[in-house]
């Protein structure tokens, strides 16, 4: 709470006192300590620093988590390995720094991160007015409404002048209230700032429902403390195409975030996988031969190598692998891909040509 | 005539110009390369300095109003909302708090060991510990802890206690509103139990002592001569807890009640206008203070001693 106030209150200051030294626009030199980070390089500040900073949400089992063992985990947490999998052939170089739904714009834009990973929805006016620019869908989810399974709410008409729990901070509060007036339904929301207190207070039962991406609603569930007894109704209140972002003004990193991303898809459709890199290396298929840089000198264009690909793989495995790990059958979340397959089997993950 | 005039920089009256000019120059200077830098900042992300948003339609909706509003009204409106929920909170509990800390401060010097030591230990525990814990404590450990609306219990017959919140014939207080309001009375009591406990004490014995030597029992002794003089002690840190409690206000957004800070964190998630909402803040919370601060200077000169 504390922290997410100081970051809001320093918005102001960093935006009228960062870059007093960048006379020249937008080329801004890197000497200064804060005015580095605004730098437009965002790619070789990462790269002298020797670290990617990348913020997550950290509260969200099987998108970013800090697990038993002390370590994060997560499909958030594995795009930012694969970028610095990419940098530096090491996916540990990563520091990540948890933030709120609330300051992590703020967070992005005053350069305190270099990378947004944080299933953050791709919208409009995010892209336009907020100054994000977005990479590609990592996934596609929906807002959904849990509910205690004997309240005998079964749709969002049986919710009208109930309480339902919300965050603050996300595209959930807007959905649900432009859900609600579509259907003419008077409810009372009761809105937080922080997730846990959130699912705290609807676990208590001051709420009837609560409402977030679906995906996240399954994730935390399983922290709850009966999780069978709440039900996720099945009527969608939204799209949420859930997108890692990079504070606009830098296109060749926008570059790298959004070609790392392809290549996890891209590895899957062309059956490259951290386990058969190693046999594919002297394959024939100039495809996989430009995918891994053996051949054509792709990676140059992104200032990176040309094995950036072959590194991503190597070290955090191709998307399917990346899903399987952290959504799929084997974790508690157990979620089908759905959307989240391949194009190529009637998904919606599809990634433009390496050439 | 020989006498010419000293120079110019050794005349004090210059000085005590010039140096004035060169603060406010310098003021003015800092303040204008602040708002350059902003703006060069925010064109680099392609984004514009101004007040515009506020009549975008808010598209949120805001659980607790007292007038009406719908998600297709302006932010404006969104914010008055928040403004008056802030306000209601802030007033209601300057009165409560008041009564509390002055009922405590006066407990604290009672004869009886039970009164007095009642008043020192909820002292204690609520001056010294965090007020943010105290809110989450009072939700999660108080509110949300009252059975569900269908079931819920009545006190006297009048006052219905659920998780829907307090109800009174009449109206109905949120657990969100009631906790933030106990929360806020019950911490600044105790600053003000402490204010009051010193400035009665500050008065010299003899006060006491020349009242019961007139025959004045001890509760017209105490509303008569202690408590009048009292107040000239009391008042000025007693504008201070006010001003606390008012900001403190803001603390509602953990525990979910739509004050002006939360509406404004909410704008600005959605419009992504940082510096623009943190100055609405400011302003807002500015504004209330100074208004607090005013009128307890004028009630800080109705008590002072008038000079005859």
């Amino acid at each position: 709470m504390l922290k997410s106030a100081l970051i809001l209150a320093s918005a102001p200051l960093f935006f009228t006192l960062a870059a007093c030294s960048g006379e020249s626009g937008t080329q801004l030199n890197t000497a200064s300590a804060p005015a580095t980070q605004v730098s437009r390089n965002i790619g070789s500040t990462v790269k002298n620093r020797g670290k990617l900073i990348c913020g997550v949400s950290g509260e969200l089992p099987g998108f970013s988590f800090v697990g038993t063992d002390a370590k994060y985990s997560g499909i958030d947490v594995d795009v930012c390995r694969a970028v610095t999998a990419a940098l530096f052939d090491n996916p540990d170089a990563v520091e990540f720094r948890n933030l709120n739904t609330k300051e992590r714009f703020t967070a992005l834009q005053t350069g305190e991160i270099d990378l947004l990973s944080h299933n953050t929805t791709w919208t409009m006016s995010r892209e336009t007015s907020v100054g994000l620019q977005f990479a590609p869908v990592i996934f596609y989810d929906g807002q959904a409404i849990m509910v205690s399974k004997n309240s005998g709410i079964k749709s969002l008409a049986d919710l009208k002048n109930k309480a339902i729990c919300t965050q603050t901070g996300t595209t959930t509060e807007q959905n649900l209230a432009d859900q609600m007036r579509k259907r003419s339904i008077t409810y009372k929301p009761v809105v937080f700032e922080d997730v846990n207190i959130t699912f705290a207070t609807y676990a208590e039962g001051r709420c009837d429902g609560v409402t977030t991406d679906r995906s996240a609603l399954i994730s935390r569930r399983t922290t709850l403390p009966k999780p069978e007894d709440n039900i996720i109704l099945d009527e969608l209140l939204s799209s949420e195409p859930l997108a890692p972002a990079v504070a606009k003004g830098d296109p060749q990193w926008n570059d790298i975030v959004k070609w790392v991303v392809y290549s996890l898809v891209k590895a899957e459709e062309l059956g490259i996988n951290s386990q058969n890199i190693a046999q594919l290396a002297n394959s024939n298929d100039p495809d996989i031969k430009r995918f891994l840089g053996t051949e054509g000198n792709l990676g140059e264009g992104l200032g990176l190598t040309n094995d950036f690909a072959a590194r991503i793989v190597k070290h955090v495995g191709n998307y399917g692998e990346v899903y399987d790990r952290n959504l799929g059958g084997k974790t508690k979340l157990n979620l089908p891909r759905g959307q989240n397959q391949l194009a190529i089997k009637g998904g919606l993950l599809y990634s433009p040509p390496f050439r | 005539m020989t006498n010419t005039k000293p120079p110019i920089w050794r005349d004090y009256r210059f000085w005590q110009i010039a140096v004035q000019c060169i603060a406010v120059i310098l003021v003015i200077a800092i303040v204008a390369t602040l708002w350059m830098n902003l703006n060069r900042n925010l064109q680099q992300l392609g984004m514009k300095f101004g007040f515009d948003f506020l009549q975008q339609e808010a598209s949120f909706d805001i659980g607790e109003t007292l007038v009406n509003y719908k998600p297709t009204d302006t932010y404006i409106l969104a914010l008055l909302v928040g403004l008056i929920n802030s306000l209601r909170v802030a007033i209601a509990g300057i009165l409560l708090t008041t009564i509390v800390g002055t009922t405590a401060g006066i407990a604290s010097l009672f004869d009886n060991w039970l009164v007095r030591n009642i008043s020192l230990v909820y002292v204690e525990v609520f001056r010294n510990t965090p007020l943010l814990l105290q809110l989450l404590f009072w939700y999660f450990g108080v509110f949300l802890v009252f059975p569900k609306v269908e079931n819920k219990f009545y006190v006297w017959g009048l006052i219905h206690l659920s998780q829907n919140g307090i109800e009174l014939p009449g109206f109905t207080f949120s657990p969100e509103f009631s906790t933030l309001l106990l929360g806020l009375t019950f911490y600044t009591g105790a600053f003000i139990a402490e204010i009051v406990r010193g400035g009665i004490k500050s008065l010299p014995k003899g006060q006491w002592e020349a009242g019961l030597s007139l025959g004045l029992k001890p509760t017209l002794l105490m509303r008569l001569v202690i408590f009048p003089q009292a107040l000239r002690v009391i008042i000025p840190p007693l504008t201070s807890q006010y001003l606390n409690l008012t900001k403190n206000s803001s603390l509602a957004i953990a525990i979910g009640y739509p004050d002006i800070y939360f509406v404004a964190s909410t704008t600005f998630n959605q419009t992504g206008k940082a510096v623009e909402v943190m100055i609405l803040i400011m302003l807002t919370y500015l504004t209330l203070s100074l208004i607090i601060s005013l009128m307890m200077n004028l009630l800080n000169r109705s008590v002072q001693i008038k000079e005859r």
